[in-house]
């Protein structure tokens, strides 16, 4: 079945309920799938969009982006939902890879929209909600509004077809377009809501990005079952947020580790707005046992569910809520559906409590990277049969006696901040542009709140004067938010393998405090 | 002394690097970009100290925060005493 298929169930089945709370009102699920027409008919009548097309949007958290990813699908194309932090030059580097003939994005992204476009000569149409008409873009409104209906006849294709391309991180620094099908959705968001026990009652309130691949299943999921989504642009302001349960009887409310580590802090926390909650759960990074065990506290009701995953097969593992209080610190076991194993460098499952790579096979796992064969066969290989292949997450795990696995590291450079995955590699290369910088390692600080807090440690050529401001401009007006060094430190000299290559895990050991092994590097 | 506006606008410079100097008083901090979930809490520490009042959370909002204004105001109440 084609995902989008889902939306035309929900409204047929309860047209009438709210499908999506958002900043500016609400959506039934009758309005939301009449929407997502209009915006499918949009596409093919002012750009002439064709089965297999790309249509990027560059939109925050709002009804629109919901709107263009169903209106996409229902059209017969890919979308791609890329996070408004991003800067003019990572998009434009986006819409090339993916040659996007449409692109969606919001009055006060229009600057970056504009000049990434400008770059990117496969973009016909700049849709912008909330903004006017002008010589080169079109106003949201305008472009739904005046399209004839798609006819009935019209196929958007099979459920084998390419649905949508995530952009992660990748550790070579350019970002890479994760390929997922409908099928490959349709099975996780299946999986995922059979744990969850979702049901059409369900309220889900979500603040995560719909970029963020977490953020976007609350939309699919909560479509899947015609439940309610209350969607919200961020966390900044808890106090406005956390009454929002209460108020509208939320039944599962996601965290990342930051949002749970601004709630436990709260002293005027109510326990009622914890009422209705009946789930919580927690991905990107583990969360301290500590704050666990208060969050249990204060959401009595709750079933936690501590979870991993890699945008590449969207969610890996995650704890049976009753097994938390007796292993807080795994990530759990296979999601329904789903195997993994963790192997040595053959692929082979190894024993017990033995380190190895994670390696994920089920339908949720990914077709590969968007016109890169190079970075999809590192990671997907030959699987048992001569069709399948399997994930190498190149994440570090163990698997207790009884078969729950254990977090333990990753292969490569990769941080975790904010619960996003950073690229050192991508930062350094900003860094290297500017000049003055002679020498530059990112390394990740443990921080109660972030994660890791990002630290940029520089040498700086003969001569140069940088402060920690100039280098944190840069870097802001070049990388999204969350890849922003939050301190910089000026050194005289970095260390160094015999081949001259700065060794950054060695900085990293010093940054967390723990010895570091020279055999490491 | 430096006016409270001005500390507040220095504090916003050299910790929000996105921010240009010129911010316009009574813009939105959080839907400019400016500052996010983190900066919130940053700003909050940093009021904490430099004047030596009590956020409560439930002054955690954008009412109180979320301009250059408004922070000002915000300060100027809780120093003098008001809630």
């Amino acid at each position: 079945m084609r995902y989008e298929e889902f939306l035309r169930q929900s409204a047929q089945r309860h047209g009438d309920r709210a499908a999506i709370v958002h900043e500016e009102g609400r959506a039934t699920y009758a309005e939301f799938d009449a929407a997502a027409d209009r915006f499918a008919a949009a596409l093919v009548h002012h750009a002439d969009f064709a089965n297999g097309d790309r249509c990027v949007l560059f939109l925050d958290n709002r009804f629109e982006t919901a709107v263009g990813i169903f209106g996409t699908l229902r059209a017969g194309g890919i979308f791609s939902v890329i996070n408004p932090t991003t800067k003019a030059d990572k998009l434009a580097y986006v819409l090339n890879n993916c040659e996007a003939k449409v692109l969606v994005t919001q009055a006060s992204l229009l600057a970056a929209a504009r000049a990434a476009a400008a770059q990117a000569p496969s973009v016909q149409r700049i849709v912008v909600v909330g903004g006017t008409a002008d010589a080169d873009t079109m106003d949201y409104a305008g472009f739904v509004g005046t399209a004839p209906a798609l006819p009935a006849s019209r196929s958007p294709g099979i459920d084998i077809d390419l649905a949508m391309l995530v952009y992660t991180s990748g550790s070579t620094g350019q970002p890479k377009g994760v390929m997922m099908t409908h099928q490959n959705m349709v099975h996780a968001a299946t999986s995922i809501t059979t744990y969850l026990r979702n049901t059409g009652d369900d309220i889900v309130l979500s603040v995560l990005p719909l970029a963020f691949d977490y953020g976007l299943y609350q939309l699919l999921m909560c479509v899947k079952m015609g439940s309610t989504l209350l969607l919200g642009k961020s966390f900044a302001f808890p106090q406005k947020i956390l009454p929002m349960l209460a108020s509208e009887r939320v039944t599962g409310f996601p965290l990342v580790p930051t949002m749970a580590a601004l709630i436990v802090q709260l002293k005027n926390f109510d326990p009622a707005w914890a009422a209705s909650v009946r789930y919580l759960t927690n991905t990107a990074a583990a969360l301290p046992p500590a704050h666990i065990a208060k969050l249990q506290e204060m959401f009595p009701q709750a079933r936690v569910y501590s979870m991993y995953g890699m945008t590449e097969s969207k969610r890996c593992t995650y704890l049976p809520p009753e097994q938390l209080a007796v292993r807080p610190t795994s990530v759990g076991i296979a999601i329904p559906g789903t195997e993994v194993w963790v192997a040595d460098d053959a692929g082979k499952p190894v024993a017990a409590n033995v380190v190895g790579e994670l390696v994920v096979r089920g339908g949720h796992v990914m077709q590969g990277y968007w016109r890169n064969d190079e970075a999809t066969a590192r990671v997907l290989k030959q699987g048992r049969y001569p069709w399948e292949r399997v994930l190498h997450t190149g994440d570090l795990f163990r698997m207790d006696e009884e078969g729950y696995l254990y977090f333990v590291g990753r292969k490569d450079d990769i941080l975790k901040s904010r619960g996003e995955k950073v690229s050192p590699k991508e930062i350094e290369n900003v860094l290297y542009a500017l000049p003055g910088i002679r020498e530059a390692a990112i390394v990740g600080v443990p921080d109660p709140i972030l994660g890791m807090s990002l630290k940029a440690i520089l040498v700086l050529a003969e001569g140069a004067q940088l402060t920690p401001r100039d280098v944190m401009g840069h870097c802001a007006a070049h990388l999204e938010d969350f890849m922003v060094p939050r301190a910089v430190e000026f050194r005289d000299a970095l260390p160094k393998t015999n081949t001259g290559k700065i060794r950054r895990a060695a900085l990293q050991a010093e940054a967390e405090g723990r010895a570091f092994d020279a055999e490491e590097s | 002394m430096e006016s409270i506006e001005a500390r507040v606008r220095t504090f916003v410079r050299e910790n929000f690097p996105v921010s240009s100097s010129d911010v316009p008083s009574d813009q939105s901090l959080l839907e400019s970009g400016i500052i996010d979930s983190i900066g919130v809490l940053t700003l909050v520490t940093w009021i904490e100290q430099e004047f030596d009042i009590v956020v409560a959370d439930e002054d955690v909002v954008p009412e109180n925060l979320d301009s250059i204004e408004r922070i000002v105001r915000f300060i100027e109440r809780k120093a003098a005493g008001g809630q």
